[in-house]
């Protein structure tokens, strides 16, 4: 039905793509600790050497855990597996609140304690009017 | 049969009654869409207001997308077939899939800035929008370039090269952690995105989608008239 032309042109793509996501995959999976924007408490703790570079965490604002001391502010993130203790001197961005998403970008003092530089707020997939998110506590 | 096809599309495409239809829709489309979008449509509980950029931003990228995916498509059958209509389909689909792009990027900023709390973050879903951006802009760039024959061929292979940037921008936000929220919307599950913001959502994409068909049909009738006068003849 094709040509010889024809098939090895079809041969060539298909050469050309398989080769290029093959070496795409190969970068991302090599470069993963790179390539995700922030590391969840837990794979913190379970990481067996020191973490001395700047990194991110991620995770949820504990409840009630944000205090506020001499001008710093200080909160738990948690995964609900793993916690860290994080302080921070800055402004927060508005949407900061109490078991909702927040990705820190800082230091490791230990294992426990990461000192931050950057606070970013993450928000959720979820979007709705203040009336419906009202009537869902409600319940 | 096929050049059965593409002659009747050909004639449809160019004719100003289907496109003046078109104009007429996006108009519809766009009023209504905005003031549902501006007006109608509430306040989100956690950002207010800033929801309303949304309406822009995801129908943007998801507009920008779609092009990107046609043309790679179309670059096969250019390809593997030579078929000359699919060149200029493809090359006339690709200036409105690049401004989305653009829009969508500068729209996420700007939405970034008071929700997040930065403008800009090396996150896999802003990076590989940003990849697709400059596979847009390669593509445009090698039909500026090249003369006609190389160009239909280099720009084809940009094209089918970049797709496969476009399922990574897709699961980017399931594959690896990422400050940008997952998806809201999936053909499996529920939307995450309340009923009263689906609706300019949607209209708000149909009127993009309305215009980028738009700027496609001006578009494709200039390279047909560059065909046919040649002197300016690109293909």
């Amino acid at each position: 039905m094709y040509g010889k032309k024809v098939r090895l042109r079809i041969l060539f793509i298909i050469s050309v793509l398989t080769t290029i996501i093959l070496s795409i995959y190969i970068i991302l999976k090599l470069l993963e600790d790179d390539v995700v924007y922030f590391k969840s408490p837990t794979e913190i703790k379970q990481s067996s050497e020191n973490i001395t570079k700047k990194i991110r965490v991620g995770g949820m604002v504990k409840k009630n855990s944000i205090t506020l001391d001499n001008e710093k502010i200080l909160f738990v993130i948690t995964d609900f597996k793993s916690e860290i203790n994080v302080i921070f001197a800055g402004t927060v961005p508005n949407l900061f609140q109490e078991e909702k998403g927040v990705v820190a970008e800082g230091f490791l003092e230990d294992k426990n304690l990461f000192i931050a530089d950057k606070i970013l707020a993450k928000h959720d997939e979820n979007y709705m009017p203040p009336e419906v998110k009202e009537s869902m506590e409600q319940k | 049969m096929l050049s059965i096809i593409t002659e009747k599309t050909k004639k449809i495409l160019i004719s100003p009654k289907f496109r003046n239809l078109i104009f007429i829709l996006f108009i519809i489309f766009l009023s209504v869409g905005l003031f549902e979008a501006l007006i109608l449509s509430p306040q989100d509980y956690l950002q207010s207001d800033s929801v309303r950029i949304m309406y822009v931003h995801v129908p943007s990228a998801w507009i920008s997308l779609g092009i990107f995916s046609m043309i790679a498509f179309l670059s096969l059958g250019v390809i593997i077939s030579k078929n000359k209509n699919f060149v200029l389909i493809s090359k006339s689909l690709a200036p409105s899939g690049f401004i989305f792009n653009l829009i969508a990027l500068v729209t996420g900023s700007i939405w970034g800035k008071p929700t997040w709390g930065t403008w800009w973050a090396w996150d896999p879903r802003i990076t590989s929008m940003l990849v697709l951006f400059l596979f847009y802009f390669l593509y445009l760039l090698s039909w500026k370039l090249f003369e006609k024959n190389k160009a239909v061929k280099i720009s084809s292979y940009i094209s089918i090269i970049g797709v496969i940037n476009v399922p990574i921008i897709k699961y980017s936000v399931d594959w690896w952690a990422t400050l940008h929220q997952p998806s809201s919307i999936n053909v499996l599950s529920e939307s995450t995105i309340h009923s009263s913001m689906l609706i300019p959502l949607f209209l708000m994409t149909a009127a993009f989608a309305l215009f980028s068909m738009l700027i496609f049909l001006m578009k494709y009738n200039v390279e047909l008239i560059k065909v046919k006068n040649k002197g300016l003849n690109r293909i």
